[in-house]
C-alpha cells in the first residue's frame, strides 16, 4: 500500500527510505544532544561540511555504476588544491582580479587530465580501475608533496576563499530565496512539460493530484532548506547568511549530474555499460570514450572538491583530501549505489554523504572520540548495504510475482 | 539474376591461433529465410558475429546488394541495416524495455537531450505489434520473463527498418506458445522482403521455417541446399559427416 502510494507519486522508494533514515538520525541526535543538533547554526555548518565529500560522491556514483572504482579522488583533490595554492600564492601576481579564477581553471583542468589519463589506462589498456586508481592514489599524493616538498602554502586569495564558505562566503538572504524559487519553478516546469509531452503521445499519465502532491513536497523541501539557511545569522549580528557557496556548488554539481544521467546519451550509456558491458558493445555504445569521460568527470569533480577544501582551509596543505576516497565511496554506497554496477543515483549519493556527515557532526557534538566515531560509521556502512541487499531481494521477487 | 542481398566469401577468423572460420561463405536473398546449421564449434555463431560486426573478419569479402562493404564493428552493421538477435539477447538488464530498444540509437531532441516520450511512444508501438499484452514498459528488463525479454530483443531488431535480420538460436529459451509467435513473426518479416538468417540446432524448427540451408563444419561450408530437396536425415548426415548427400 505504501509502496503503491509512492509509485503513484512517482517517488523512488529507496530515496524515500534514505530521507526517512536521515530524519530518524536527525531526531535521534537532536534528542541525544539536548537540542543542539537541529539548530540553524548546526544545520548550516553541516551543509557546508557535506559539500566536499558530496561533490565527489556525485561523480563516484557514475564511476561505480560502470562497475569501476576510483580510489584516487582524495589524492587528486589534495594535488589540485596544492597546484592552485602554489600558482595563486607564489607564481602569479597576488591580488589581481584574474588570479583566483585563472588558478581555479588550471586546477580543474589538471584534475580532469588526471582523471582522463586514468580512464584511458583502464579503458584502452585494460588495466583494472582498482589498480590504476590505487596507483593514482600514491602518485597524485606524491606529486602534491613534491611540488612544495611538503610545505603548506597560505594564505589564499580573498575572492578564492569565498569558495570555501565561511562568513563572507554565503550569498545572503534575498539571493538564497531567489535560488530556492528558481529551483521550485524549474522543477514545476520540467514536470509539467514532461507530463504534457506524455499526454501529447496519449500515454496514461499520473493523476494530476499526485503530480501536485509531488511538486508540493519537493517545493517544501527546497523552500524549507532555504528557510533554515536563512535563519542563521552571523554571530552577534542580524546579517542573514543564506546558502553558503560550497553548498551552492554541491547543489549545482548534483543538478548537473542528474541532468547528465537522466537526459543525455552519456548517462544512458554509463548505465548500459554497468548493466551489461557486452550488450552495450553490441549495441554500438562507444564504451571506451564513455569510460574515459566518466573518469575525466570524476577527476574534474575531485579537483573542484580539492579547490573548495583548500579555500575552506585557506591553505594548500598536503593532508587535504586524505582518506576522502573512503568517505566518498561510503557515501555513494549508503546512497544506494551497487558495487556490482548498473544502479545508483546522484541524489542518493548526496543523501548518503549527508547521512555520514550528520552522524559525524552529531557525535562531535556529543563529545565522542574520533576512534569511536569511526567504529560507528563503519557499522552504519555495513547496516546500510545489508538493508539495501534485503530491499533488492524483496523488490526483485515482487517484480517477478 | 539480381545480386544477392548478402554474400560472404572466404571469411577467415582465428581465436588465439585456432581457426574458427576457414573460408566460410554464405548467400542470402531478400525475402528469404536461410537456416545456418552445424555442430557446436562448427563456426555458425562466429560467422553471423562477423556479419553483425561483433568480431571483425581477418580475411574475406562481404557484399551487400553486390557492393563490397566493410563491417568493423556493430555500428557499421547496424548502419547497413543488419540487425541481430543474439542468443544471450544482449539486453542491459538494469534498463527498461524502451531504453533497451533504443540503446545506441536514442531519439534526441534539439540540443541532444534524450526524447524520452518519443522513444516510449515508438517503443510501445513496436512492442504492442509483437505482443499486445506487453505492458511492463517501466521495469528493468532483468525482472521480465524469458519470453518478454525475447520480445524486447526482437522489438529492438525490427524497430529500425532492418534489411537483414540474424537470429541466433531464436527459440532455444522459449515455450511452445512463444515459439509459435516467433515463427509467425519470421514469416511476416519474410513477406515484407527482409532477409533472415536463423542459426539453430533444432532441425525441426529449421525445416518448418527456412527455404534454404547452409551447413557448416570446422569453420568451412559443407554445402548449400534447398529445404524441399532434402530430408532431415540427409541434413543430419551433412552436419555429422560433413559431406553433401
Amino acid at each position: 500500500m505504501k509502496a503503491g502510494l509512492l509509485r503513484t507519486l512517482g517517488i523512488d522508494p529507496r530515496l524515500a527510505a534514505l530521507v526517512a533514515t536521515l530524519g530518524v538520525i536527525w531526531l535521534g541526535l537532536h534528542a541525544l544532544t539536548d537540542g543542539a543538533f537541529l539548530t540553524p547554526r548546526n544545520l548550516w555548518n553541516l551543509a557546508a561540511q557535506t559539500a566536499v565529500v558530496g561533490i565527489m560522491a556525485c561523480g563516484m556514483v557514475l564511476v561505480i555504476v560502470t562497475r569501476r572504482i576510483d580510489l584516487s579522488v582524495g589524492s587528486i583533490a589534495g594535488c589540485v588544491g596544492m597546484v592552485i595554492a602554489v600558482l595563486q600564492v607564489e607564481m602569479f601576481a597576488p591580488g589581481t582580479w584574474w588570479n583566483p579564477w585563472f588558478t581555479l581553471a588550471i586546477g580543474l583542468a589538471v584534475g580532469t587530465a588526471f582523471g582522463a589519463a586514468q580512464g584511458a589506462l583502464n579503458a584502452v589498456l585494460g588495466i583494472p580501475a582498482f589498480v590504476v586508481t590505487l596507483a593514482g592514489l600514491l602518485i597524485f599524493r606524491g606529486i602534491a608533496w613534491l611540488i612544495t616538498s611538503g610545505r603548506t602554502v597560505a594564505p589564499m586569495d580573498p575572492t578564492f576563499q569565498l569558495l570555501g564558505g565561511g562568513f563572507e562566503g554565503s550569498i545572503g538572504g534575498p539571493a538564497s530565496w531567489a535560488v530556492g524559487l528558481v529551483g521550485v519553478a524549474a522543477l514545476t516546469g520540467l514536470r509539467l512539460a514532461a507530463r504534457r509531452r506524455q499526454q501529447g503521445f496519449g500515454f496514461t499519465t499520473r493523476p494530476l493530484w499526485a503530480e501536485a502532491v509531488t511538486i508540493l513536497l519537493m517545493a517544501g523541501f527546497i523552500l524549507g532548506f532555504v528557510a533554515v539557511m536563512n535563519s542563521y545569522t552571523r554571530p552577534r549580528t542580524d546579517i542573514v547568511q543564506g546558502i553558503s557557496i560550497p553548498v551552492l556548488v554541491l547543489i549545482g554539481v548534483a543538478c548537473a549530474l542528474e541532468w547528465l544521467a537522466r537526459t543525455r546519451r552519456f548517462g544512458r550509456y554509463v548505465y548500459a555499460i554497468g548493466g551489461n558491458p557486452e550488450a552495450a558493445r553490441l549495441a554500438g555504445v562507444p564504451s571506451t570514450r564513455i569510460i574515459i569521460g566518466v573518469f575525466a568527470l570524476m577527476g574534474f569533480l575531485a579537483g573542484l572538491a580539492g579547490a573548495v577544501a583548500t579555500a575552506r582551509l585557506n591553505a594548500g596543505a598536503n593532508s587535504t583530501g586524505e582518506l576522502a576516497e573512503l568517505s566518498v565511496i561510503a557515501a555513494a554506497v549508503i546512497g544506494g549505489t551497487s558495487l556490482a554496477g548498473g544502479s545508483g543515483t546522484v541524489v542518493g549519493a548526496v543523501l548518503g554523504a549527508l547521512i555520514m556527515q550528520s552522524l559525524d557532526n552529531g557525535m562531535v557534538l556529543l563529545g565522542l572520540p574520533s576512534a569511536l566515531r569511526n567504529v560507528i560509521i563503519g557499522v552504519v556502512l555495513i547496516v546500510a548495504v545489508w538493508a539495501d541487499a534485503v530491499w533488492r531481494k524483496r523488490s526483485g521477487k515482487a517484480a517477478e510475482a | 539474376m539480381n545480386a544477392a542481398l548478402v554474400t560472404m566469401r572466404g571469411i577467415h577468423k582465428a581465436f588465439g591461433g585456432v581457426a574458427a572460420l576457414d573460408g566460410a561463405e554464405l548467400d542470402l536473398n531478400a525475402g528469404e529465410v536461410l537456416g545456418l546449421l552445424g555442430h557446436n564449434g562448427a563456426g555458425k555463431s562466429t560467422l553471423v558475429k562477423v556479419l553483425c560486426g561483433a568480431y571483425p573478419a581477418e580475411a574475406g569479402e562481404i557484399r551487400l546488394d553486390g557492393a563490397p562493404v566493410e563491417i568493423r564493428n556493430p555500428r557499421d552493421a547496424r548502419r547497413l541495416g543488419i540487425e541481430t538477435i543474439h542468443q544471450t539477447l544482449a539486453l542491459a538488464d538494469n534498463l527498461d524495455a524502451v531504453a533497451n530498444i533504443f540503446l545506441g540509437r536514442e531519439i534526441v531532441k534539439w540540443g541532444g537531450a534524450l526524447d524520452i516520450a518519443a522513444m516510449e511512444h515508438a517503443g510501445r508501438q513496436v512492442l504492442a505489434r509483437l505482443n499486445p499484452h506487453f505492458t511492463n514498459y517501466h521495469v528493468p528488463v532483468g525482472s521480465l520473463s524469458g519470453g518478454q525479454r525475447q520480445v524486447v530483443a526482437i522489438a529492438r531488431a525490427i524497430q529500425f527498418q532492418a534489411r537483414v535480420l540474424i537470429m541466433d538460436e531464436p527459440t532455444a529459451a522459449l515455450g511452445p506458445a512463444e515459439t509459435a509467435m516467433v515463427g509467425q513473426l519470421i514469416r511476416r518479416l519474410q513477406s515484407e522482403g527482409m532477409g533472415l538468417i536463423i542459426v539453430s540446432h533444432d532441425l525441426h524448427d529449421v525445416f518448418a521455417l527456412c527455404g534454404r540451408l547452409t551447413v557448416m563444419k570446422n569453420g568451412r561450408p559443407v554445402g548449400h541446399v534447398r529445404t524441399e530437396d532434402v530430408t532431415q536425415d540427409e541434413v543430419l548426415g551433412m552436419i555429422i559427416a560433413g559431406r553433401m548427400p
